[in-house]
């Protein structure tokens, strides 16, 4: 009973992003506005984390199988993928790494000089006052983002 | 035999999870990026299929339920957002930050890698949602005159890179809180990417499920303003 709650509840949300979805004159995916009210639903109580927790959990572990069909499927895009296949991969392979690391290091710059503040002021240490503090890869830090940004603009 | 799997609506499933299984078990014990359990079974799938002249359509005629189950399971991954929100709250500010670069710096670096490679407009327009999620990227892709069949393909390429390199790109460059590699992870390379950062911890799940979501907005508003500059 517990799991047919628990996947009736998740189903109902898909099918009501996918009603946003068409409803909606906006590019934004079934999955997203599933996302989004699947969440303020347990911010705001209306969906308890107990009627949806376990199938959740299960549904994000199996995640990774369900990517394999549509990668299987470049097969059947090799053709037209091929003429471009040496510039299309090293654009995808050097950009991925760059915006993963720029993403990362700002995100970690901010809450470790957030953290600094924090503990500096001790008192209201409330905010990003959980994260680790290392002052010294603080600097190097903005330097490679300074550096990154100048290289790409 | 054929018959068999033409008709059968498990097939498909069964040689993914095997798949998925057996590359689970190299990554045990060859414990180096490139095999990725995600892509070994992706090739070990298309290895079977070609020598077994399997056709594609005939392996997605059970393999779509899987894929079936990729919306539900997108919408649950507000659970662990959920059981993070106090870690959301109190780093607000270096979380919308990170994940506004990280779509800035994926435009800005699309832009200058094509200007690099003389691509023309359609092939920018193809490549500029890179970096989200399928669903979102096809639209933009489609919106400003890209390839669309190749932007899935851009983007499903993308999201398996970012799976296999994130351990050795956050260690590089030494990313080292939680929070900022989830943010990484989500931003650089989408869902596919998000189920490396949960194997890294829950933390890092979370904010990379957010990422998906905050990043794939903004890159609909930020490829729209960037596809006019080639």
């Amino acid at each position: 009973m517990k799991y047919i709650k628990q996947f009736g509840i998740i189903l109902t949300i898909s099918f009501i992003g996918e009603l946003c979805n068409q409803m909606i004159p906006l590019p934004v995916p079934a999955s997203i506005y599933g996302l989004v009210i699947l969440f303020a639903g347990l911010l705001l109580g209306w969906v308890k984390l107990d009627s949806v927790k376990e199938t959740g959990k299960f549904l994000i572990e199996i995640m990774p199988l369900m990517f394999i069909p549509a990668a299987v499927g470049l097969l059947e895009s090799w053709g037209v993928l091929q003429p471009i296949f040496v510039p299309v991969i090293t654009i995808t392979l050097l950009t991925t790494i760059l915006v993963m690391v720029a993403a990362g290091r700002v995100t970690q710059f901010v809450i470790r000089m957030e953290g600094r503040a924090g503990k500096k002021a001790s008192g209201s240490g409330k905010k990003g006052g959980r994260a680790r503090k290392d002052p010294g890869v603080e600097k190097e830090g903005t330097k490679e983002m300074d550096g990154e940004r100048g290289g790409c603009e | 035999m054929k018959v068999v799997l033409t008709e059968s609506a498990f097939f498909g499933v069964m040689v993914s999870l095997i798949a998925y299984g057996i590359g689970l078990q190299v990554k045990k014990k060859f414990k180096i990026a490139v095999f990725n359990p995600l892509l070994v079974s992706i090739v070990l799938v298309m290895v079977a299929l070609s020598v077994c002249h399997v056709e594609y359509d005939v392996y997605y005629e059970g393999a779509k339920y899987l894929s079936y189950l990729l919306t539900p399971a997108t919408v649950c991954l507000a659970i662990p957002l959920y059981e993070q929100v106090e870690m959301l709250k109190g780093n607000w500010k270096a979380i919308v930050l990170g994940i506004c670069t990280g779509v800035v710096t994926s435009l800005a670096s699309v832009l200058a890698f094509c200007v690099l490679f003389g691509l023309g407009h359609e092939e920018y327009a193809t490549l500029l949602p890179k970096s989200i999620t399928t669903a979102i990227g096809m639209g933009v892709s489609e919106e400003l005159g890209g390839y669309v069949t190749i932007t899935v393909a851009v983007i499903i390429i993308t999201g398996v890179l970012g799976n296999m390199i994130a351990e050795l790109v956050c260690k590089l460059f030494r990313i080292e809180e939680p929070i900022a590699k989830g943010i990484a992870i989500g931003s650089s390379s989408h869902a596919i990417g998000t189920v490396k950062a949960m194997e890294m911890g829950e933390l890092e799940g979370a904010m990379s499920s957010l990422s998906i979501a905050v990043a794939g907005l903004l890159t609909v508003a930020g490829a729209s303003i960037f596809a006019t500059f080639l």
